[in-house]
């Protein structure tokens, strides 16, 4: 396991070290295409990094939470889930249990984000509450949590960050020499004759490919992750089946994600913004294509370890080199498959009406359970006022949060 | 002097190596201590559980005394044995595991109970707190085998073998027919 956690760091080393030389040789190319100085637009180039750089490292998680809507819950809010993403953690062998936040979205879809396993964040959103059985959330969890095993969260975020600040400076380069400052490019380069004109032949071929060099190498690289996270997720619940099925269901919602976005669907377990089709669109997608994720888990015959992760994968997608890194293949013992570990009691009705009411208990409504058998839920505009039940009349005053018997016994 | 440096820099290779190796076993045998202190950590809020979850149970199947008497003595027997070894704890947890499974079963021949809020909760977290045990035992095992295959595998051995590292023994899943939901008859 400690081998692919390495082999993936060696990995995205390499990753960061060609986006920083790309994002690095397109402030050159800008600098000296807009101004003739091009150690000036190298320079800005590298403190634009560096800064993005830091943001995202301290609070990268934070912002991509908040993009998404995201509320943190406790264990009282929702016990399964709380439950799920432990007994997920036990099965990864993470000392700490991330955060875990809802997503107030019809669209089924999870994302994990936060710099290492001690600053990990996990996100689902109430329509994956809703769809998905226990087995079918817990294959998912663990997914998630195969991203923070694996440190993919971080490295995807810089990588991101990287591919945001390249695509913002040749955007600008080429507006700045298309539109703004041609006249003073044209003086630069007829005092520097021949040599001058190359270089800037050059910056603009740079300019124009190197947005899409990295987000050719972001999008390869992202994909395979997805591919190295669902291994994950076969090895920790050892019921491949559960994730395929949980694939199976979120990739036939038709419902979009409308806090998703271009910049953060990467994140996300399947792409959030719409299947993409075969071909061409292959090469541009973050995510390997959900079918062929499902062909993969379906394909392991009765294992659940890396091993037969990827000869399921060189058997279905009929590559030479499968994704599991040579080290961990080596040490990979035969693991194999298990009944899924809880066989989900609760019916799709039940989820619905839990999850709702979760979110209602997030946006601060009131829960009074009136001694006819009604329920009363009341928004925090109420507070301090008293209202009639509407079945049988009695009176309440509406007080802050009393928590029901099933909370208080649940926690 | 050339024969000497190239002594004391074949010893200085050499050390490192095995510090390395020494290092590694160390690693492995404080995952093995460190995975098993989770399974501990689960099993104790399953003996703590119970008690509620009896206490809730009670008033709706007082006379399926036979299941919940099983119950309870299998909990008690488990916590007697909480400072035995591994084999043995993990011999008397599996049976509270199945006095708890029959106890669900039959559970589900009382709509009362299964309506009652309280007795959900406890069910989810009993289930729950079961899937923890098996996951970390899951990993648990890992860490052994790990640990084991050093202990066993040139050159790791030798240093193994030197600094006395003991193999330790995997926590047993229970054999297949126990695991089985037992049939209820009425």
């Amino acid at each position: 396991m400690w081998e692919m956690v390495r082999a993936n760091q060696r990995h995205a080393a390499t990753l960061v070290v060609v986006m920083a030389a790309l994002l690095l040789a397109v402030g050159y190319a800008v600098g000296e295409a807009v101004a003739g100085a091009g150690t000036g637009g190298l320079l800005v180039a590298f403190a634009i990094w560096v800064v993005l750089s830091l943001v995202s490292y301290y609070s990268g998680d934070q912002i991509f939470l908040s993009l998404a809507g995201a509320h943190q819950i406790g264990k009282q809010d929702n016990p399964v889930l709380y439950n799920i993403v432990e007994e997920m953690c036990l099965a990864a062998g993470l000392a700490k249990m991330p955060a875990i936040y809802v997503i107030d979205d019809a669209a089924p879809n999870a994302f994990a984000t936060g710099r290492d396993a001690e600053h990990a964040s996990v996100a689902v959103t109430a329509g994956l509450l809703e769809t998905l059985s226990r087995d079918e959330l817990q294959g998912v969890i663990a997914h998630e949590l195969g991203h923070v095993k694996n440190r993919d969260v971080l490295y995807m975020m810089m990588v991101g960050v990287m591919m945001g600040a390249i695509v913002l400076l040749a955007d600008l380069g080429t507006r700045v020499l298309f539109y703004g400052g041609g006249g003073r490019r044209r003086t630069s380069s007829r005092d520097g004759g021949q040599a001058q004109v190359i270089i800037l032949i050059v910056a603009v071929v740079l300019m124009i490919l190197a947005p899409l060099i990295a987000q050719l190498i972001y999008f390869a690289v992202s994909r395979r992750r997805e591919y190295l996270a669902d291994a994950c997720s076969a090895l920790y619940t050892r019921y491949p089946e559960g994730l395929a099925n949980a694939l199976e269901k979120i990739s036939r919602s038709t419902v979009a994600l409308h806090s998703a976005s271009r910049a953060t669907a990467p994140l996300y377990i399947v792409n959030p913004l719409g299947a993409s089709a075969k071909g061409l669109a292959d090469i541009t997608s973050t995510h390997p294509p959900t079918s062929e994720r499902i062909r993969i888990l379906r394909s392991m015959g009765g294992g659940a370890g890396y091993g037969q992760y990827d000869e399921a994968f060189r058997k279905v997608t009929g590559k030479p080199v499968g994704v599991i890194p040579a080290g961990s293949l080596r040490a990979a013992e035969h693991a194999p498959t298990s009944a899924p570990k809880a066989p989900d009691t609760r019916e799709r009705l039940e989820r619905v009406r839990h999850t709702t009411d979760m979110l209602w208990r997030l946006n601060q409504y009131v829960f009074i359970a009136c001694a006819c058998g009604t329920t009363l839920k009341v928004p925090p505009a109420y507070l301090g006022k008293e209202i009639a039940c509407p079945h049988c009349g009695a009176k309440h005053v509406v007080t802050a949060t009393a928590p029901t018997s099933a909370q208080a016994a649940a926690s | 002097m050339i024969f000497g440096l190239v002594l004391l820099a074949l010893i200085v290779i050499v050390v490192l190596w095995v510090m390395s190796i020494y290092n590694g076993l160390v690693g492995a045998r404080n995952e093995v201590k460190n995975s098993w202190s989770q399974i501990d950590v689960q099993l104790k809020r399953r003996h703590d559980l119970i008690p509620n979850l009896m206490e809730t149970v009670k008033g709706y199947m007082g006379h399926e005394r036979g299941t919940l008497e099983a119950v309870t003595k299998a909990r008690q027997q488990a916590i007697d044995l909480s400072n035995a070894s591994a084999e043995d704890r993990a011999k008397v947890e599996n049976a509270l595991s199945q006095t708890l499974r029959s106890l669900f079963a039959v559970a589900e021949a009382y709509p009362d109970l299964k309506a009652n809020q309280n007795f959900l909760a406890l069910q989810e977290e009993l289930t729950s707190t079961e899937n923890k045990i098996s996951f970390a035992r899951q990993y648990y095992n890992d860490a052994v085998l790990r640990l084991n295959n050093r202990i066993q595998m040139f050159p790791s051995n030798i240093v193994a073998g030197m600094y006395n590292f003991q193999m330790e023994k995997f926590f047993e899943v229970e054999a297949a027919e126990d695991r089985a939901v037992p049939q209820v008859k009425f």
